[in-house]
């Protein structure tokens, strides 16, 4: 007897809404850059039950909350391509929730977190557990990287079909390379069979072996094991023209070397599939970082010449590189205050990625829409993700707010993240992160 | 600061030769006089004496060279790291008369080190202390067997000793 | 020389060569050479010079002679010495370096003397300890004294350092022997050349202001001193060259070589020699060999670096 009568409310109120424009959260007078619509210029943002309700120069109407952003950039919520969460086995240098709001504190509102955990990532009951974590804090986005091979050895291929089944968004043995060219093969093959791409940690395990830095003159006269630009290089190429081979596209982690730039450029004039990233470190540090035996400058691919940085910057300028992907690898003090070739490879980066990066705009090295297009609308596309990395109409409210004048120290004891392995305590640096919002609803600053 | 003359390079040498003078009329007392004059113008002042001497005895006194810096025991106080000297005694000083031979006689740590030193190179018959000067001011029951010239002074004076070989000219005097 | 007051030593550690000015270095062997005479020219080989000082010898790498010198050096200047090594030491248990600094420190030692497989572990120690740290060998980075006793003895035969052709032969990619050498040969104006097979000369090592040869026979009748170095077998990975009778034959010092060399020169070795390898043998009855002298001069040097360290004035 009721039903006409609930479904005219209904109607009634859906149109009295809209016209009175009730909204959740109204953005005002934000200077916004969204590279995937093209715009860039002053705008008002409402959203409306977690998606983009209206993108115009003024929005009238009610919103439960307002932000006023005048002088302030708005951007997509940034994408993260390559992080490492730690969790399951190494909780004690960070989780997936210490992970999840130092991204959040970074401006980062989806996060790919790589498979060398422990157990590793290379069979769906990790992957549920990974994903149910992430779920349960209800924050910013995760999605897994499947490992490619079984515990990462290098020997037989992961459970693929099942990780991808299960939400892997891409395959990965990062942190090693897959030394056998016939396996690696067959995982862009297989890969692709379940529609997901491979992600190469390029890396000649027998050149770079127990390699400590950069092979040069430092690394000679600090008497550490050298690790050749070459051992990336080869990688690099070898996957390429195995991408080639199987017609599967191929991603290319963390970029350090300008050869490594000058065959990403030449593949993708061939029209090979292949995508590639950057890391801050490698866009801001030259080897010479390393000097005074400083652990917390140790990575893997080590920081490399000044050469090298300037070809990874033009790499990005050009678009040869696509993202920025922060690598962060969280370790804590007992991995790291040890004799240089004991510690441990990595550095955080979630909550220092932002102003670093930004440093290449002030400088004119890449334009602000290059900028929030590395870490919005390119990893997006890369991972595809429609309904992210862009703040058009329908797409989900994840947005980040950033204060562009505001310059600040980074100081590594307020990270948020468990772990401040980090080379960058102590620098002065612009672009503070004001809010991180997913879904419209703000997990980083009010 | 005025720096006030001493002794000039007629009174040093007189004051000298009257060290001469006294270590002769006791030579009977030593059948072996050997001369260790301490790094540096205590070396100087070993050599003048033992030519000298070795003239007016007859016979050769040898003179060795000692620098104590290894045996001093305020290393650690000083800021300036001392520089260490040459210590040279090509004779054995077993069974010898070791007159140890010193420019000026301060605290007496100087002589108290050089005394150890001497204990671990040999073990001299009798030990016998020379110095030019005197100032007082002794922070060790150390006293000289020949003493050039006693001079009153204040800890913060400094007691220069100018010698020709070493400094171009003879002298003493306060700073 | 009178008046001419060289710089002291004021460092609290000694962990590099490549940190110390010419100036250093000449003092350091100025003091060594007076040094020298304790052990050499009197009955009593002992000065009570660091009485009551503590001295710990932490060598995390395996040697008897550096330790014996070092241990030698420190008794004659009355310092107590604690040796703790591997086999002792609670590394093996898993203690890390640091935790091993701060217990030691705790029992207030005045010097460490420090060897360690790792490059830069003497500079991470001396980050948790107020004690002076001196470097006996870290890793392939440095081994300060060891230069130190070597231009010792080059001082002591050609009164001088500089100009002279200095060849070191061997594994230079792995010698903290080498890089030491160098950093004190070019701080006191001598002309270094590296000799070996390019898989022992590490890349850049030209940067570092020394010219590079494969061929031992060419460089011969050239240089004043001739440094060999040890093959390290204990750290390469085995393929730097094919077998040991191969590299001998190109690279070591025959009876043949030696003839080459000029009447002066002074060959050198930082020990222990693998003989039959570096060298051959009858090396060791040739008047240019100086190892012995190397030996006596490294107690010198190493009492002049304690000394050094260990009497830095606490007003300075």
């Amino acid at each position: 007897m009721g039903w006409p009568f609930v479904w005219l409310f209904y109607i009634w109120s859906e149109h009295v809404g809209r016209v009175l424009n009730f909204m959740d959260l109204l953005i005002k007078n934000a200077t916004l850059v969204d590279p995937a619509e093209k715009r860039e210029g002053r705008f008002d943002v409402a959203i409306k039950d977690g998606k983009v309700a209206q993108v115009a120069s003024h929005i009238k109407g009610k919103a439960d909350k307002t932000i006023e952003a005048k002088g302030r950039l708005l951007c997509p919520g940034l994408i993260d391509m390559h992080t490492h969460l730690r969790e399951p086995g190494y909780e004690g240098k960070e989780t997936i929730e210490t992970g999840c709001r130092a991204a959040a504190a970074g401006g980062f509102t989806t996060i790919a977190c790589m498979a060398n955990t422990q157990p590793v990532n290379d069979n769906a009951m990790i992957t549920e557990y990974i994903l149910n974590q992430a779920r349960r804090l209800n924050h910013v986005t995760v999605l897994p990287i499947g490992a490619i091979s079984h515990g990462l050895k290098g020997e037989i291929l992961a459970d693929i079909g099942d990780m991808t089944h299960e939400g892997c968004v891409a395959i990965s043995d990062d942190g090693s390379t897959i030394m056998n060219a016939a396996l690696m093969r067959k995982a862009l093959e297989y890969a692709k069979s379940f529609n997901i791409f491979v992600i190469s940690h390029a890396e000649d395990a027998s050149l770079a072996g127990e390699g400590d830095m950069n092979e040069g003159p430092l690394c000679t006269l600090m008497g550490l094991k050298g690790i050749p630009n070459a051992s990336e290089e080869i990688i690099i190429a070898r996957d390429i023209f195995l991408s080639e081979l199987t017609r599967c596209p191929l991603h290319i982690a963390h970029v350090s070397t300008r050869e490594g730039v000058n065959l990403i450029r030449e593949a993708k004039k061939r029209g090979v599939k292949v995508t590639a990233e950057v890391t801050p470190h490698h866009l801001i540090l030259t080897e010479e970082a390393v000097k005074g035996y400083n652990t917390n400058a140790k990575m893997r691919p080590p920081l490399r010449s000044a050469t090298d940085v300037r070809a990874v910057q033009q790499g990005l300028k050009e678009g040869v590189i696509d993202v920025i992907a922060t690598d962060h690898a969280p370790h804590s003090s007992a991995d790291k205050d040890v004799e240089f070739s004991k510690a441990l490879n990595g550095i955080v980066g979630l909550e220092t990625a932002v102003p670093l990066t930004y440093t290449l705009v002030l400088k004119k090295v890449i334009s602000l829409r290059q900028w929030v297009a590395s870490l919005t609308q390119k990893p997006a596309k890369i991972l595809g993700l429609k309904n992210k990395g862009t703040l058009r109409v329908g797409a989900d409210a994840d947005f980040t707010i950033i204060d562009t004048k505001a310059s600040y120290t980074i100081d590594s004891k307020n990270f948020v993240s468990k772990s401040t392995n980090t080379p960058f305590d102590g620098w002065k640096v612009h672009g503070r992160v004001l809010i991180t919002a997913v879904k419209g609803r703000l997990i980083h600053g009010t | 600061m005025p720096e006030k003359t001493i002794l000039d390079s007629k009174q040093l040498q007189k004051t000298l030769n009257s060290l001469v003078k006294s270590i002769i009329h006791d030579s009977k007392k030593y059948s072996n006089i050997a001369l260790v004059g301490i790094q540096t113008r205590g070396v100087d002042i070993a050599q003048r004496l033992s030519v000298a001497l070795s003239q007016k005895l007859g016979k050769k006194i040898p003179v060795g060279i000692l620098d104590i810096t290894l045996y001093r025991d305020d290393l650690s106080q000083v800021a300036e790291q001392p520089i260490i000297r040459d210590t040279h005694i090509t004779f054995s000083i077993d069974k010898m008369d070791v007159f140890l031979v010193d420019d000026v006689l301060f605290t007496g740590r100087t002589i108290r080190a050089a005394l150890s030193a001497l204990n671990d190179l040999g073990r001299p018959r009798v030990t016998r202390l020379v110095v030019l000067i005197d100032r007082g001011g002794r922070e060790l029951p150390i006293q000289a067997d020949y003493v050039g010239k006693k001079v009153v002074s204040m800890p913060k004076d400094n007691i220069k000793v100018s010698l020709k070989e070493r400094d171009g000219r003879d002298g003493v005097s306060v700073i | 020389m009178e008046g001419m007051v060289s710089v002291s030593f004021k460092k609290k550690d000694l962990l590099s060569i490549e940190d110390l000015t010419k100036n250093e270095i000449s003092f350091i062997l100025d003091t060594a050479a007076s040094m020298k005479k304790v052990s050499t020219e009197r009955f009593i080989k002992k000065v009570p010079t660091l009485r009551g000082r503590t001295v710990i010898n932490l060598f995390m790498e395996s040697s008897t002679r550096t330790r014996t010198s070092f241990e030698l050096a420190a008794k004659r200047l009355s310092a107590d010495v604690l040796n703790i090594s591997p086999s002792t030491s609670s590394i093996t248990k898993g203690e890390s370096l640091r935790d091993m600094a701060l217990n030691l420190e705790a029992m207030h030692p005045h010097i460490f003397v420090i060897r360690h497989a790792m490059s830069g572990a003497p500079q991470l120690f001396s980050q948790y300890t107020n004690a002076s740290v001196v470097n006996a060998g870290d890793g392939a980075h440095e081994h300060p004294t060891q230069a130190l006793l070597d231009m010792l003895t080059i001082q002591e035969h050609k009164g001088k350092i500089k100009g002279l052709n200095v060849g070191i032969v061997g594994d230079i990619t792995y010698s903290r022997v080498a890089r030491s050498n160098i950093h004190a040969l070019r701080k006191m104006g001598a002309h270094v050349i590296f000799v070996g097979p390019a898989t022992m000369i590490p890349s850049g090592i030209e940067k570092l202001g020394a010219k590079v040869s494969h061929n031992l026979d060419s460089i011969l009748s050239k240089v004043d001193v001739l440094m060999m170095l040890r093959i390290q077998q204990e750290r390469q990975d085995k393929t730097n060259f094919p077998n040991v009778r191969e590299y001998s034959r190109y690279y070591g010092l025959s009876k043949a070589r030696a003839k080459l060399l000029k009447q002066d020169a002074l060959i050198m070795h930082p020990g222990p020699i693998n003989w039959g390898v570096e060298m051959a043998f009858e090396i060791a009855d040739d008047p240019r060999f100086v190892v012995m002298e190397q030996v006596t001069n490294g107690v010198a040097v190493r009492m002049a670096v304690l000394y050094l360290v260990g009497t830095r004035g606490e007003g300075a």
